[in-house]
């Protein structure tokens, strides 16, 4: 059976559990090193970026979760995908973890008063699929290294962005019960059902 | 205002879950607040204790005020409006806050009306003693529950009060049959549908944060125990005598919460809390949780 984590330092660490559940995956929540051990992958949940830069500093978890990254997939959704970055636009609160080559515009697209759902549609397995997802003072990807693919756009920024090993989403697929990026992630074929990057459109 | 705009809402609330929400005051506490991991502020003039003893009509904030903690901080910035003045809601949403608490803190300008908060594109939270109140408000449009406690006193036995009575509310509903939910819903002055809906899923449909009175770690640590899912700390912090290291320790007693050995960890070596008062020097009539219904 495949495991996945959860960091639970702050955050909505429970829609996460339920996505992984629903996809038959045993979930556990990781609040310290130890509990790295084991798992097939790790979900950096939405949350605030800045709370879980310092706890992941007071918790002494910052080179397992570096080492981890070596190893194992990890998937960030918003405040995650902020932490997964390089670099971060006008921020120094947060420590971000560098395990994807992108910078990051936190809460570009606005305050909460700017938060919507996105009706996408997109093809997947090259089948059409649409779905609907949520943007919380969504941070916007601004710059992108080489190897990093673009696997989603909304009005020309990428918002699902993959490096070969980890998947990062500016998004919330997880408060629609949406469960493709997960599953596509943590069973290794990210390849396969994202056929032609680029070729989606958000209606 | 539709129901996607209702669940968009109530999803920024999610992101708040497992974290700490503190009061401020001004700019340099919404730093140190930030810097010791809060996931929000709340920006106030006054904190509760002060508009306790100040007495007097107490409002909103200065919106330069509020304005210079959005401008300071990254993480979001909720503000406080009277108890039914859908017109200082309406400048708070203007000046693009991130959540209205309409509170019992300040002094009520309705005394029969709350506001109805479908009207607004921002999200707001309210507070509760009880089961029916937090259905009430729900109806209304808050999308995130809070206990009432007793604010400014830095005793935590109300916020416990209110908890326990909500999470026993709830586990009542989930045996009752719908002839009975019926008659509950009566009762306890709630509309039928959330209760109902209640009764199935055994949770509130929003999340569930506690407030009023939580001054330490193991104060946070206890409320989380008793169902919260996240913590406002208000005179708690900032009236201690060391606000970052208490902060901090609150904080991490919350994200651990269920680990006695580091909420003792954080608990350890920490200066003096906020003296607090006992509920019998506070007359009946002065309890700040007897504002709104």
């Amino acid at each position: 059976m495949i495991k996945i984590g959860v960091l639970e330092l702050q955050g909505n660490f429970e829609s996460h559990h339920k996505i992984l559940k629903k996809l038959g995956y045993d979930s556990v929540g990781v609040k310290n090193s130890n509990d790295l051990e084991c798992l097939d992958g790790l979900v950096l949940p939405g949350g605030e970026s800045t709370t879980m830069s310092l706890l992941i500093d007071s918790f002494n978890l910052r080179d397992s979760l570096l080492d981890f990254s070596k190893k194992k997939p990890i998937l960030g959704t918003c405040a995650g995908l902020i932490l997964m970055a390089k670099n971060i636009e006008n921020e120094s609160r947060v420590n971000p973890l560098g395990i994807l080559d992108i910078t990051v515009d936190r809460n570009a697209y606005g305050r909460q008063i700017m938060s919507k759902k996105e009706q996408i549609n997109m093809k997947f397995n090259s089948k059409l699929v649409d779905f609907e997802v949520t943007l919380i003072r969504a941070p916007k990807i601004i710059e992108m290294g080489d190897e990093v693919q673009v696997l989603l756009d909304l009005d020309d920024s990428p918002i699902a962005i993959y490096n070969g090993m980890h998947m990062g989403l500016s998004f919330h697929p997880e408060l629609n019960g949406v469960t493709l990026f997960h599953e596509s992630l943590f069973r290794g074929s990210v390849n396969s059902n994202f056929q032609a990057p680029g070729n989606i459109n958000a209606a | 205002m539709g129901k996607d705009q209702f669940n968009v809402k109530i999803g920024l609330a999610e992101m708040l879950k497992g974290g700490v929400i503190m009061d401020v005051t001004n700019v340099e506490e919404a730093k140190i607040a930030e810097s010791a991991g809060a996931c929000a502020v709340m920006a106030l003039e006054r904190i509760p204790s002060d508009i306790r003893k100040d007495g007097g009509i107490a409002r909103m904030s200065d919106p330069k005020m509020i304005e210079e903690i959005q401008k300071t901080v990254s993480i979001p910035v909720m503000a406080k409006c009277r108890i039914g003045h859908f017109a200082e809601a309406q400048v708070l949403e203007a000046l693009e806050v991130d959540f209205i608490d309409e509170s019992e803190v300040l002094t009520p300008a309705d005394e029969h009306n709350h506001v109805w908060k479908h009207d607004f594109k921002v999200p707001f939270v309210c507070g509760c003693r009880n089961l029916g109140e937090a259905l009430r408000r729900i109806a209304e449009g808050a999308a995130l529950i809070r206990t009432k406690g007793e604010a400014g006193s830095g005793n935590i036995v109300e916020a416990v009060r209110h908890m326990r009575t909500v999470m026993n509310d709830i586990a009542k509903l989930k045996s009752m049959s719908k002839e009975q939910l019926v008659a509950e819903a009566k009762n306890m002055g709630a509309p039928l549908d959330l209760v109902m809906q209640v009764s199935k899923t055994g949770k509130l449909p929003v999340p569930n944060f506690a407030a009023g009175g939580i001054a330490t770690p193991a104060d946070a640590a206890l409320m989380m125990q008793l169902g919260a899912e996240t913590v406002f700390v208000g005179s708690g912090i900032f009236k201690s005598e060391d606000p970052e290291a208490r902060g901090k320790a609150v904080v991490e007693a919350t994200t651990n919460y269920k680990y006695a050995s580091k909420v003792l960890e954080a608990s350890r070596g920490l200066k003096s809390a906020m003296k607090g008062l006992d509920m019998s020097e506070i007359p009946e009539g002065e309890r700040l949780q007897e504002r709104g219904w």
